[in-house]
């Protein structure tokens, strides 16, 4: 009786364990599948194709992909300094009660859907561009600065919990020797660290490029490329968001799918870079 | 200058500097949080809990069927999600074990599965549930929830059951207790509040999500529980009132907004309490 | 009020009235401190543990400072000068007094630079200087025969006792007047105590050295002179040999013949 319970609770647990790889399995299958018929019609030539024309049953990936990459380097460039400038502020300058304080604020906004800030953007953000850079504040730009706010209170804390696993006596032996502040983040935290805080760049840039609601409704859904990141442009995320409902014909389904195909790909490589290249190098180091 | 004046003066403006990026992020968060807390409040009544939601510019309105809507898709993903995860997260723990290759392999790719962007999972969801039906359906909102929730929960089981130190299993098998006894009344119980920690955080993860919502359980402007058709939910609502040209919807888009994110930090702020007390309890 | 022996080396540092308070605790951790470091002598704190022993041999180097709220009371002059003023400025004093840790503190970066650190930080760029240098520090150490060959691997590569040397290294190279001994053998086997040890008595031709160490023998083996604390109080500095062999105050007797501790 009691061997038997034993075989089905472990084959139980076991089938569910496989049925994530049965899934992801899937994902792929399915997807692939989907696009087949935009990839058999367009081919690679889809990633640099920049016509999309439904109406035409034309369809190019490409204004969709410089969208979602352009808008990921902004959001980058903007939240890496500020990320590693709060982390720096948080483990060696506030004092304790302070980084406590500000530290659990951080975890807490990580935690707000990011819908809320695709909000913020569509009513406080892109108004205050409008003024600023004239046009309709809709674009790349107002995207990325979305996203950068968005990942920033993720990539703080990952980068902060890095820098605190620098143990106190490597520090204290470079203050021993005179160096400032300064000198033992740049020759003693940052270089023990570094493949950790690498590993939070890339995984909040994994993050940014599949993000759809904090970007979609700022993009200004335009399918060009734009003359200048201050115009309206697109996404992967954010072409499925406002089109998947209004596939009409098969190629225009298909094709959307190609997209979906092809966000999952990047977010895919990049996310096992940053897990398996950098983060399992700081495991290890741990151990 | 001398060259410690230099460094000493070098040192002043990092420290200057990431103080200045500190409060630069800091006051952008907390102008979204007070834009967010002012326009939910001020939005707020109680209209929103008891009434369904109604054209623009007609009274009474609210978010009620979006609230039902809401929590029976959370709910009935977690439902399926938690089962289906701990028992995943069980096998990583008690029979794969740290070394096997098996069990790897689906740590790993949980791992990635946890940041697979959204709204290609609701796509997925869509073409398997949505498109052979031909109409949305609560679900597939269901579904695509449950996909993204799996991975979340097995991760956390897993890595609380590891926790659980082995002499405790070991001193149940020398008793005589077989494994699937052992695993249920000592491992489960000796991992409790991390595990209950870890499901309360993935369930308001998926609360907060609304691209795997858009195109699976999509959205209702009326009163529905039924799964076979589509349901409402607060996310696609605030996504279709933000869009909205009117002003009441997109008041009431800053009202459901308001009561997800004090949902979602509720959830965290009692998970953080929990973790807090067992390590006092220590 | 402690035994205090004469200390015939001329005295490069100076205790007085000396204690220490850590950050929200209103009892001193050390408690009204006098003694007098002798210059190229090795002095060894003693004690049983939470004695205050390494808790002092941080307030030379004002170490204590690196964390907010802790206060100092009363002067550590060295060289007749107070290094616990509010004006001093750490990194000369850092830079004079040179530290060594429980455990090796290579930094994440190759052999040749963690001993050309020190040097760079004061502005040392010309490379045939380094290069010198960097060699001199490793030879006195005893280390040039074992790393001479692979300078541009990682400090961390190196085995548990050739780590720590290369610390020891790191700190000579700036050519301190004052080197602090936190326990260095504590996370090291025999021999590489052994070696440490050997350098130790080496080092003391050039730079005066105070010495933490919770093992007797160690202190035996290595110090001029040693002084017992226990509970924050320093009970007895005494001439090494004199110290142990015939302890004037009876808590001393007690703890190195190992009643207590």
């Amino acid at each position: 009786m009691n061997r038997t319970l034993d075989i089905i609770f472990h084959n139980t647990t076991r089938f569910f364990a496989l049925s994530v790889l049965v899934v992801l399995g899937a994902l792929f299958f399915v997807l692939f599948n989907e696009a087949k018929p935009a990839i058999d019609a367009f081919g690679l030539e889809f990633l640099t194709n920049s016509k999309w024309a439904p109406n035409m049953e034309i369809f190019g990936g490409y204004p969709a992909i410089y969208g979602s990459i352009v808008s990921t380097i902004i959001a980058m460039a903007i939240a890496t300094p500020i990320a590693i400038g709060i982390a720096i502020f948080l483990s060696e300058l506030a004092p304790p009660w302070l980084a406590y304080i500000v530290g659990m604020a951080i975890e807490l906004l990580a935690a707000i859907p990011s819908i809320i800030y695709g909000m913020w953007g569509l009513f406080y953000l892109a108004p205050l561009l409008r003024d600023i850079w004239g046009g309709n504040g809709l674009g790349l730009a107002t995207a990325g600065i979305v996203l950068s706010i968005m990942i920033l209170p993720f990539m703080a804390a990952i980068t902060r919990d890095a820098m605190k696993t620098t143990p106190a006596i490597l520090k204290e032996s470079a203050y021993g020797m005179g160096a400032t502040r300064w000198e033992v983040l740049k020759d003693v935290v940052i270089p023990y660290v570094k493949s950790g805080i690498i590993g939070s760049i890339i995984l909040a840039l994994g993050r940014a490029i599949g993000e759809t609601m904090a970007v979609t409704f700022v993009m200004g859904n335009a399918h060009k490329i734009p003359d200048s990141i201050f115009k309206p442009a697109t996404s992967i995320p954010v072409t499925l968001a406002n089109e998947f409902t209004e596939a009409d014909t098969d190629l225009y389904y298909s094709s959307l799918f190609y997209l979906a195909l092809i966000l999952l790909v990047i977010s895919f490589t990049v996310i096992a870079i940053a897990k398996f290249w950098f983060l399992r190098n700081l495991q290890e180091q741990k151990v | 200058m001398t060259l410690q004046e230099r460094r000493i003066l070098l040192n002043k403006v990092i420290m200057i500097l990431s103080t200045t990026a500190a409060l630069l992020g800091i006051i952008f968060l907390f102008w979204i949080i007070a834009v967010l807390f002012y326009k939910g409040f001020t939005a707020l009544n109680l209209n929103i809990f008891v009434h369904d939601m109604a054209p623009p510019g007609r009274e009474p309105s609210g978010l009620r069927n979006a609230l039902v809507g809401q929590l029976i898709l959370v709910l009935g993903a977690s439902a399926i999600g938690v089962p289906i995860g701990v028992l995943a997260g069980t096998y990583l723990s008690e029979y794969g074990g740290k070394k096997s290759r098996l069990a790897r392999l689906i740590r790993d790719i949980s791992d990635i599965m946890m940041s697979t962007p959204s709204i290609v999972i609701g796509a997925f969801i869509y073409a398997i549930l949505v498109a052979p039906m031909g109409h949305f359906r609560g679900w597939a909102g269901i579904a695509a929830l449950v996909v993204m929730m799996i991975p979340i929960v097995l991760r956390t089981t897993d890595d609380m059951l590891q926790l659980v130190p082995g002499s405790l299993r070991e001193a149940a098998i020398a008793l005589g207790a077989p494994k699937y006894k052992m695993i249920i009344q000592v491992v489960y119980r000796g991992a409790k509040t991390g595990m209950l920690t870890g499901i309360l955080l993935s369930i308001a993860r998926i609360a907060g999500e609304t691209a795997p919502l858009l195109f699976t359980s999509f959205s209702n402007n009326f009163y529905s529980t039924d799964l076979n058709n589509p349901i409402a939910s607060l996310t696609v609502t605030m996504y279709n009132y933000a869009t909205s040209p009117y002003e009441d919807w997109i008041d009431q888009g800053w009202a459901a907004a308001l009561i997800l994110a004090l949902f979602v930090l509720g959830a965290n702020i009692i998970g953080r309490i929990i973790i807090r007390k067992r390590k006092g309890e220590h | 009020m402690a035994t205090i022996c004469e200390v015939t080396h001329e005295h490069i540092i100076e205790v007085e009235n000396f204690s220490f308070y850590y950050a929200g605790v209103d009892t001193p951790n050390l408690k009204n401190i006098n003694m007098p470091i002798g210059k190229g002598a090795v002095t060894a704190l003693i004690g049983p543990s939470g004695c205050g022993k390494t808790t002092l041999l941080r307030c030379f180097n004002r170490m204590h400072d690196l964390y907010p709220g802790n206060r100092y009371e009363g002067k550590i002059l060295l060289e007749g000068h107070n290094i616990l003023d509010k004006n001093e400025d750490l990194i000369k004093l850092r830079t004079k007094i040179g530290m060594i840790f429980q455990k090796p503190t290579p930094f994440p970066m190759s052999i040749y630079d963690n001993v050309a650190y020190g040097l760079r930080l004061q502005g040392i760029k010309s490379k045939s200087e380094l290069d010198g240098r960097v060699e001199k520090a490793l030879k006195d150490e005893a280390l040039w025969k074992e790393v001479g060959d692979r300078l541009k691997s990682p400090g961390t590569a190196l085995s548990g006792g050739q780590q720590q040397r290369l610390c020891i290294a790191r700190a000579v190279a700036v050519e301190p007047e004052v080197l602090l001994f936190d326990e260095p053998t504590s996370a090291l086997d025999p021999i590489s105590t052994q070696a440490i040890e050997e350098l130790i008595t080496k080092l003391k031709e050039k730079v005066t050295i105070i010495i933490v160490t919770h093992n007797m023998q160690q202190a035996a083996r290595v110090s001029d002179y040693t002084a017992f604390m226990y509970l924050g109080d320093l009970i007895e500095l005494g001439v090494t040999e004199e110290l142990f062999i015939t302890p004037k105050e009876e808590m001393t007797e007690q703890y190195i013949t190992g009643k207590f501790g």
